[in-house]
């Protein structure tokens, strides 16, 4: 019992980007995708791009309103680095035998669907602002992600005043939202 | 301005940062204008969207800091490092697609750096000069202290063949022809390892020591013929402070690995002309790397590095890989091969990251062994 609650307390942690959760998850379960993904055709660089995408798959179904999970996480992200490998592996045209695994797995199908319909929106709005340029993209960022007030922004980017900088901010915005609205289509 | 101020409004609808007055206001200017309320509609969609984003951004960036801390603070063994018998073969069976000896390189920089290990050219100064392939002894020496392991994976090299050196190189006709440095196959057999891992035999057809080229031929079922070579071999001498970049394996994992920088001087070391200086982070196994220009033409081929000036480096100028070609025509052994040099740059217009995309497809990893 005891173990499932810190289970949860984990997930928590992760669903509110806490570094303390995030580094035990690291500590206890990313050898194990190491030695998967290096037994497995893999170096250590691949072994760290996998179990990244598979936190913030794992973040990404905590957030989803039908979040249950019915395993550990130790299975749940073992599962998932094995479904993402085995994408990257045939997308390189490299896998040809089942991969070795001594670890016990469950289908991570139908939440990969749900996953990469996140991971889709959120690359619209990455590739968005990466493509509105600077200083657009930074003031944006400040502002939306960083939760920066206008006066701060003006002083760090140098504008005279923060009339000058709320100006800018919404001529970007407009360009990063018709740039997000080309691609993004509601209720897909 | 007024669009400003409605948008603003909006926002702070949005985040409730309105007071109930003003709320109920807008409210009612929302029922009144079907225009202003598809606004906040579509601009309560972006927020959430942008929320969502801000959220796992921050996921994302703490992931890659605490992995990084926790790599620096040594909470996993690097490869090289975890050598317990026990899990030697799994490290190794990560080195299937490459080659096995690649891992014997490992540890080569830290010697090289201390400039233990120098590869000297009769023909050039050997004092100031470094040739860029990978060094020798401490290959041999790995290998001997990895022999056992070496048997036990799957290679394309002889069995009991022993490495001697290595560099890069990069096609210069689709039938399998690949140019590298002469001093890169200092042993008598070769192969080739492409981008995606893929060992491949090759022989060695010629060899210019003065100039530093060489041509192999991939001889292999497994080798699959491209369609067409995306770069121009330049006929012409490139400008000064043209910029430059290139795509070589400098590094143990067979990593390809790109570096960008500029034409320097219009000859080579103490004024040869048959050479370029670049200023450009060659490191060794850059040997035999192909050097383009911002068009994508192929300009040169990498080939020695000053030893003290860091960054300093030198290329064959492409007009040489002409002259090799055009030197088979005299020799009987290889009078028979028919090179054709490709003349078309396809890949200029597109952008740097889709131009390597293509580019690396053509770059071959270079080991030459006796």
């Amino acid at each position: 019992m005891k173990a499932e609650l810190n289970e949860q307390a984990l997930l928590k942690g992760l669903a509110q980007n806490d570094s303390k959760a995030v580094e035990t998850l690291y500590k206890s379960h990313f050898t194990m995708i190491q030695h998967f993904v290096e037994n497995n055709n893999g170096s250590f660089d691949d072994a760290r791009d996998i179990f990244q995408e598979a936190m913030i798959a794992l973040y990404e179904k905590v957030q989803l309103d039908s979040f249950v999970l019915t395993c550990q996480i130790k299975t749940y992200l073992f599962s998932i680095c094995k479904h993402l490998w085995l994408k990257r592996l045939q997308q390189m045209g490299k896998y040809s035998s089942p991969l070795s695994a001594h670890e016990e797995s469950i289908s991570v199908e139908m939440d990969m669907g749900q996953i990469e319909k996140k991971d889709a929106a959120f690359a619209i709005m990455d590739r968005a602002l990466n493509s509105l340029g600077e200083p657009c993209k930074s003031l944006l960022e400040g502002y939306y992600l960083n939760k920066k007030g206008m006066q701060e922004l003006a002083s760090q980017f140098g504008y005279t005043n923060a009339d000058n900088a709320k100006n800018q901010k919404y001529k970007c915005l407009m360009r990063l939202k018709k740039l997000f609205f080309a691609q993004y289509n509601i209720g897909d | 301005m007024e669009d400003i101020q409605l948008l603003e409004t909006i926002e702070k609808y949005l985040l409730g940062e309105l007071s109930d007055q003003e709320r109920t206001q807008f409210d009612v200017i929302r029922q009144k204008s079907a225009d202003i309320d598809q606004m906040v509609v579509e601009h309560k969609l972006f927020l959430d969207q942008m929320g969502t984003y801000a959220k796992r951004k921050n996921v994302v960036h703490t992931s890659q800091h605490v992995f990084s801390t926790l790599l620096a603070n040594g909470e996993w063994a690097p490869i090289e490092a975890a050598a317990e018998p026990a899990k030697v073969l799994q490290l190794w069976s990560k080195y299937k697609k490459v080659i096995a000896i690649a891992a014997s390189f490992g540890g080569f920089f830290a010697i090289f750096t201390s400039i233990i290990v120098m590869y000297l050219s009769p023909s050039l100064n050997g004092s100031q000069l470094l040739q860029l392939s990978k060094a020798v002894e401490v290959i041999k020496k790995d290998q001997q202290a990895q022999g056992h392991i070496l048997n036990e994976v799957k290679t394309k090299v002889p069995e009991n063949a022993k490495l001697i050196s290595g560099g890069s190189g990069f096609l210069i006709d689709t039938k399998g022809y690949i140019i590298t440095n002469a001093h890169v196959l200092k042993g008598n057999g070769a192969i080739v390892i492409n981008s995606k891992g893929q060992e491949l035999n090759a022989t060695i057809i010629y060899s210019d020591i003065t100039n530093d080229l060489a041509l192999l031929k991939i001889e292999d079922k497994d080798y699959k013929q491209p369609k067409a070579i995306p770069y121009a071999i330049r006929r012409k001498i490139s400008d000064l402070g043209e910029e430059i970049f290139t795509l070589g394996f400098p590094r143990n994992d067979n990593d390809i690995v790109y570096g960008k920088g500029y034409l320097s001087a219009q000859t080579g070391y103490e004024g040869d002309s048959s050479s370029y200086q670049i200023q450009i982070s060659a490191n060794p196994g850059y040997s035999g790397a192909p050097i383009f220009n911002s068009n994508g033409e192929l300009i040169g081929v990498i080939s020695t590095r000053q030893k003290l000036a860091e960054g300093v480096a030198f290329a064959v100028k492409s007009t040489e890989i002409i002259d090799v070609v055009n030197a088979l025509k005299d020799n009987e052994r290889t009078k028979d091969i028919n090179i054709k040099l490709p003349k078309f740059t396809s890949s200029a217009s597109r952008s740097r990251k889709a131009q390597l995309d293509n580019l690396k497809n053509f770059m071959y990893s270079v080991r030459s062994f006796n």
